[in-house]
Parts: C-alpha cells; sequence; structure tokens
C-alpha cells in the first residue's frame, strides 16, 4: 500500500513538512511516495528519511519531477520527529571539585571517593560523567578513583574531563580514563539530559 | 474598504518563497552576470568588484573614505518589527565588515498594498531604531508595491583610506574567528516548516539582529590583516573569497565552528534551504571536506542572514582578542581555523 504526496509545485521546506505529515498519519505504515519538481526537494526529502533512520530511493522521472520511496520497516511504532529530536534523557552527573561539599578538605575528599565508589556499584550507572575544576584530579592522578571510573567505562558510562581544567592543573598528559572534552560538548550534554546531577 | 491586516496575525514568512539570505541569486549565476559588465578604472575606487568585497569604496581625502553598499531581502521572521532590525543590521554588517562607520542610510522597500500601513509602518520602524542604535541617520528611501514583502538599506559609511579592513590579506600561521554562530538558514527553514524549536527561533533571531558593531570596534583594535562578515554565501563562500583573494588556504575545524540550537539536527532532517545547495554547487570543488558529515556539510554552506564578522589575525594576539569579545559581545564566537600556505584546495575541513 503506497500513500502518494505530491508535493509538486510546492516551495522549500513545503516538501519535508508534507512528507513528514503523511509519515505520521500513516504512522509509519507500509510506504510512501513524494513527488517533487527539483533536484534540490528530492535531496531534502531523501535526508529527512534518514534522518529518520528509514529506507529511500530517488526515481528521476524527468528534469522536473522526481519520486522518492520512503519505506518504513516499523509499521505501528512511528516515533513523531519531536521525540526523536530533542527526547531529553539519559542522566548526567558533573563533578566540578575533588571534594564532596564544603567544610574540612580532608572529609570533603573522603566522601568523594565514596561516593564515587557508590555510584560505580550502582545497578543502572548514569550514562557520563564530566569533571571540572579540580574535579580533573580524579581521572588523572587519584589512583583510587581512576580505578572506580575505569570500572564505570567498562560498563559504558561515558566519562569526560574539561581540556582548559587539564590545562590549568597540567594534567593534561596524566588522563587516565575517558577522554578530554570543552566547554561546548559539556553545555551540550547537561542541556540535552533528562537528568543533571551536580556535585 | 478591506480592513487592514492586524499586526499579531501578519505571517510574514509564509508571503514569500525563499527566506532572507537564502533569497539571494546564487554565487554561479552572480559571476556569470559580472564578467560580462563593463570594467570601471578610477584611481580613487579602491575596493571594487574584482576582489568580490563587501562593499564598495571609494577615496575622497587622504583622510577620508566613503564605503557604500545596499542589502534587502524578503522576510525571515513573521514579526515586522523584528524583520527590520534584522534586515537593517544585515545591511550595516558591511561596513563594519570594511573596518567602517555607518553615517547615512535609505530604505528600499517592496511591499504588498494589501497588508496596510501599520505593518509596513513597523518594518520601517525596526529599520530604523536599529539605524539609530549604529548611531547613524535614516534619511529617506524608495518603496514599490510588490506581492512580496522586502525591505533593507542602502548605507552610506565612512573609513579612513588606510585602515580598510579587506577581505585580501590573510597570511599564513593566522587564525581566523568569527563573531556569530552559523545556522540561521537552517533554523529559517525549519521555523517555515513550523518545525523549530523555540530556544532555537529565539536564538536565531537575537544573532541576526545584532549589529556588528561591537565585534568590529573589539576587533579594530589589533592589526587585522583581513575581514569579511559571514553572509548569503555561507561559511564556505566566505572563507573561499578570503583564501582565493588572499593567495591562501584556510583549514576549519567543524567542532570549533559555534552553531546556533538544534541547527545540525535541522540539517539532518532534510530542512536545508535552496540557498544552501547553490553555494554548495558553485564552491564544493575548491574544498576538502572528505573527513566530515553530511550535516556539517549542510552546515559550512548555509547561507547566513545578518551573520558576524569572520577575521584573519596573527595567531599571538588571539589570547587577546578573545578575551576583549568576551567581554563586550553577546553573540557566540570562537577561533575555527588557521590560514596555510596555498595547497591544491582553498579550503580544508576537518
Amino acid at each position: 500500500m503506497s500513500k502518494i504526496v505530491d508535493a509538486r509545485g510546492d516551495n522549500c521546506p513545503i516538501p519535508v513538512v508534507k512528507a513528514k505529515k503523511a509519515l505520521e498519519e500513516t504512522k509509519g505504515a507500509g510506504v510512501i511516495e513524494v513527488w517533487v519538481d527539483n533536484e534540490i526537494a528530492s535531496v531534502n526529502v531523501e535526508k529527512f528519511a534518514l534522518g529518520m533512520k528509514l529506507k529511500s530511493e530517488v526515481i528521476k522521472i524527468s528534469e522536473n519531477e522526481y519520486h522518492i520511496i520512503i519505506h518504513n520497516e516499523n509499521a505501528g511504532e512511528f516515533p513523531g520527529c519531536e521525540e526523536m529530536y530533542f527526547d531529553k534523557s539519559g542522566t548526567v552527573v558533573v563533578i566540578s571539585s575533588d571534594c564532596f561539599g564544603s567544610g574540612d578538605e580532608e572529609l570533603g575528599k573522603i566522601l568523594m571517593k565514596s561516593y564515587i565508589y557508590a555510584l560505580s556499584q550502582r545497578d543502572i550507572l548514569p550514562d557520563t560523567l564530566i569533571l571540572l575544576n579540580s574535579g580533573v584530579t580524579l581521572s588523572t592522578v587519584n589512583e583510587d578513583i581512576v580505578g572506580d571510573l575505569r570500572e564505570m567505562e567498562q560498563k559504558g558510562v561515558e566519562i569526560f574531563s574539561c581540556g582548559t581544567c587539564l590545562e590549568y592543573y597540567k594534567l593534561k598528559d596524566q588522563l587516565k580514563v575517558g577522554s578530554v572534552t570543552n566547554m561546548y560538548a559539556i553545555v551540550q550534554k547537561m542541556d540535552e539530559a533528562g537528568k543533571v546531577i551536580n556535585l | 474598504m478591506k480592513p487592514d491586516v492586524a499586526i499579531e496575525d501578519v505571517r510574514l514568512t509564509q508571503m514569500t518563497k525563499t527566506a532572507g539570505c537564502a533569497a539571494k541569486i546564487g554565487p554561479g549565476t552572480l559571476a556569470e552576470v559580472i564578467k560580462n559588465l563593463p570594467k570601471f578604472f578610477d584611481e580613487k575606487l579602491l575596493v571594487g568588484f574584482e576582489t568580490s568585497d563587501d562593499a564598495a569604496v571609494y577615496k575622497i581625502s587622504d583622510e577620508i573614505a566613503v564605503i557604500q553598499t545596499l542589502d534587502f531581502f524578503t522576510p525571515v521572521v513573521d514579526d515586522p518589527y523584528t524583520f527590520g532590525q534584522i534586515a537593517a543590521a544585515n545591511a550595516l554588517s558591511d561596513v563594519y565588515a570594511m573596518g567602517g562607520e555607518p553615517k547615512l542610510a535609505l530604505n528600499i522597500v517592496a511591499y504588498p498594498n494589501c497588508l496596510g500601513i501599520p505593518v509596513l509602518s513597523e518594518i520601517l520602524r525596526g529599520g530604523a531604531d536599529k539605524v539609530k542604535e549604529a548611531g547613524a541617520s535614516l534619511a529617506g528611501g524608495h518603496s514599490i508595491q510588490d506581492d512580496e514583502p522586502k525591505y533593507g538599506l542602502s548605507v552610506m559609511g565612512i573609513v579612513h583610506p588606510d585602515k580598510i579592513l579587506k577581505n585580501k590579506g590573510a597570511k599564513p600561521g593566522d587564525v581566523i574567528i568569527i563573531t556569530k554562530p552559523l545556522g540561521s538558514g537552517l533554523i529559517n527553514t525549519a521555523v517555515k516548516a513550523g518545525m523549530a524549536s523555540g530556544e532555537a527561533m529565539e536564538e536565531v533571531v537575537s544573532n541576526m539582529s545584532a549589529l556588528n558593531k561591537t565585534a568590529k570596534e573589539v576587533l579594530e583594535k589589533y592589526p587585522v590583516h583581513a575581514c569579511t562578515d559571514v553572509t548569503g554565501f555561507g561559511l564556505a563562500g566566505h572563507v573561499i573569497e578570503m583564501a582565493k583573494a588572499s593567495g591562501v588556504t584556510i583549514e576549519v575545524y567543524a567542532d570549533k565552528i559555534p552553531v546556533m540550537k538544534d541547527a545540525l539536527q535541522y540539517a539532518s532532517m532534510g530542512l536545508v534551504p535552496e540557498g544552501a545547495y547553490r553555494n554548495r554547487n558553485y564552491t564544493e570543488k575548491e574544498i576538502d571536506m572528505s573527513s566530515i558529515g553530511e550535516n556539517y556539510k549542510d552546515l559550512i554552506f548555509d547561507p547566513q542572514t545578518s551573520g558576524g564578522l569572520m577575521v584573519s589575525i596573527e595567531e599571538k594576539h588571539a589570547g587577546n582578542i578573545l578575551k576583549d569579545l568576551e567581554k563586550r559581545l553577546h553573540t557566540k564566537f570562537a577561533i575555527i581555523g588557521r590560514v596555510k600556505v596555498k595547497e591544491a584546495k582553498y579550503m580544508l575541513v576537518r
């Protein structure tokens, strides 16, 4: 069963809008065929299908007619665009110090070690750990904590240490677990997370 | 008599085929047209067609040169006042890109009579307020009836003949800095599709209506080698103009490019304006972009409406410039690349 979406004569970005609407209406069941009258529109509709993880092919009928066939294999399970692109999920833990809480520094360091250990033993781990400021000592020179972090990394937790902070503390060459990141990525991760835990 | 449309109900973007700088005639077509025009030789014409610079510059005396530019386009936002602000900021930008100060502006208006006087008044008020913000004077203009609304300015500015910032002069070893994030073409397309997020819309409006005045005031304190603004031809188009005029290769780092919210996502949803494809067709062969993803490719060709300045400057000044920009600029800025000795391609993207 093929639904035809005639977007010939429509200006950009209407063909993509119509394709999206058609996919939502058919709840992704079967095949939709989008007709456009220029190559750019066919490229955009193809990109749209790819972005939705759907198979598509383009048939050039003439210079002024292209048909883009979009297949949906997951009939009935079609997520809306908003869910795919704007869904916030995942847990991010942000650690911006080598001490947990303010007060006695020695106590703070002991508490941080306990926290990281307890975190590493949980059944459900956070998706991402971001280390900032003196927090970068945890992924570099703090042997005990490095071990716990490595364990979490092996179980799939992304561990990021702020590049500027590593440079500041002169620890860039001593990163033992995870990778270096920058403030743009940190802002993005925190913004797009479903839950952010800030120590 | 038909009542005027209420300002709140106006959807300017639905009256147009292409939005903002995506509505420019493609670079390939323009180049073809221009090459058949007569050439002009006046020793006082300091900057003309030849180096595809941002504005024309004419020497009046040893201390003063006049900068002349004009820009107008179709609405990128629905609100008339905001459209006026953006169009004016965009037109004024070319004067800043040449290192000058705008002094005088004239309105260029194309307008469907059916929309009525209040909406047009709002557009012009937005433009006038922006001209005032720039410290220039709005002194007149011209309008015609047209089914598609268009607005912009013809701007005159002044600059010292020895201090003109041209788009040629980038030197190997320089770093490239841009003063506004990219993505306005993509976000404006998503807005037209009704698929843009609130945050993306806010970010794009605030970036498009920002004057490049502050950026220019920071940058002119330093020995800038080359300067232009990033607008309708996209980052790639303007980087290549600078690279060609300077006889160098410019290497850009994709992950350093500041991007507006959700713009890359819109690229992967096929919400890519036609102007991006025209820009790509014209300059693709000059670029090595084999190592970046498709959405970044769309980003570098994305036509920017009222984009920021792009400068080439010796690396040793970079630290201080970034500190100064941090203090004064409200838009995202970054070092996005460096200049190398000319290689096979004018532009590399890593």
